[in-house]
């Protein structure tokens, strides 16, 4: 198989928040017009650092356990694909379970569509979409041994903590060395005291402010 | 492909093999290969097509039978009238070949004739004018001789009858009345 080896690296790091990516995605014939990958602002009012948000194809996909009509199904080689047509029943459950924010409502079709690694293309050995035009490879499909010699300083992550559950996916995070962290903690920044001058929305959770 | 095994099978929230889940979890795997490939829905639409398709079919037979228009029947020379004595049978194909009629005097010297297929199965039933009736062979079935409709067995419908004209001594053909009751 063509792809064996091949794997998705996302960096948000490297991320300059250029949207190259978005257009990338929204050019693909199998969903014109819409992008199945977003950029995320991490706190905009402190800083422009974004960080491109696709499909991390998770092996306990969240999306496909809440989904009520049997829609949502992995693939052969784990990628989580988007809804089946005939299913769907545009509920929108996987939406608002789904820890990364991936999973994208199509109300004019009433399907659920959502980021598939570019299966037309990856399945041919092609990069996916974003990852060709990423200016700063923050998006970057190649084998792990690529990734090592060209992120001396970086070290992979794929395990998630999502509340009680642990995640692990089929696309990695590159993380800093030094980061003491051996998994990425989804929904502790929904905890976290807001820094600086932010304004805080959820004011009773306000414990470490002075 | 979709035999094809996962190159990882999915775990689970609690950790446990699939194995180990809940029922409701085994029914609806989410791994294409383990699929079942039919859902509610799809279920669903194939009954509601199929039932609809049954429905339109009983329409255009009903159609059929409504607007079917008169057939041309061409007439034929069965036999000479003298040469049919009361009781007397007379076997003929029409409006072809491969329907095979009977022609009988009864003892009322009134002449009838019938389709020899029975409307059961399509036997050749046996014309017996001394008791009045027709009998096939193959399940049982009677039927009485002077219109042709069941008495007895399997059929429920009667005979196509033919309709014979007598003129300058022979006996004639002229059409076949397919009846349904």
């Amino acid at each position: 198989m063509t792809t064996s080896g091949m794997e998705f690296f996302v960096e948000p790091s490297r991320c300059i928040g250029c949207h190259a990516c978005e257009h990338a995605c929204a050019e693909c014939e199998t969903h014109k017009g819409h992008s199945m990958i977003h950029l995320e602002y991490v706190d905009r009012s402190q800083s422009v650092q974004t960080f491109p948000m696709v499909c991390m194809h998770c092996d306990s996909p969240t999306c496909a356990d809440v989904c009520p009509a049997d829609a949502i199904k992995r693939s052969e080689d784990g990628r989580v694909m988007t809804a089946r047509k005939p299913r769907c029943i545009a509920c929108s459950n996987c939406v608002l379970a789904c820890p990364f924010g991936v999973p994208k409502m199509m109300s004019e079709f009433d399907l659920m569509m959502k980021c598939d690694m570019c299966f037309d293309r990856t399945s041919t050995g092609r990069k996916p979409m974003c990852a060709s035009v990423c200016p700063s490879q923050a998006l970057f499909y190649g084998t792990r041994e690529e990734v090592e010699e060209l992120r001396k300083r970086s070290r992979i992550v794929n395990e998630f903590q999502f509340g009680e559950q642990t995640i692990r996916t089929k696309v990695v995070m590159v993380v800093p060395r030094e980061a003491g962290v051996s998994r990425v903690d989804v929904t502790s920044a929904m905890h976290d005291p807001p820094k600086g001058r932010t304004i805080a929305l959820n004011i009773l959770n306000l414990n470490g402010v002075e | 492909m979709a035999d094809k095994p996962h190159d990882t099978e999915r775990t689970y929230p609690d950790g446990r093999p699939l194995a180990e889940q809940p029922q409701w979890i085994r029914d609806f795997p989410t791994d294409v290969s383990s699929d079942h490939g039919l859902a509610r829905r799809e279920f669903t639409k194939f009954l509601v097509l199929t039932s609809g398709a049954f429905v339109a079919g009983q329409c255009w037979i009903v159609g059929m039978s409504v607007f079917q228009g008169e057939e041309d029947f061409p007439e034929k020379w069965i036999a000479n009238e003298n040469d049919v004595p009361p009781g007397g049978v007379v076997e003929f194909r029409y409006p072809t070949d491969n329907d095979p009629c009977l022609l009988v005097r009864l003892r009322n010297r009134r002449l009838v004739a019938y389709g020899q297929k029975c409307s059961h199965l399509a036997c050749a039933v046996i014309p017996q004018p001394d008791q009045d009736q027709l009998r096939c062979p193959c399940h049982n079935g009677y039927f009485e001789i002077n219109e042709g409709r069941p008495i007895a067995g399997p059929p429920r419908r009667p005979l196509p009858l033919v309709k014979l004209v007598v003129r300058d001594g022979g006996i004639y053909a002229t059409g076949v009345e397919h009846r349904t009751a």
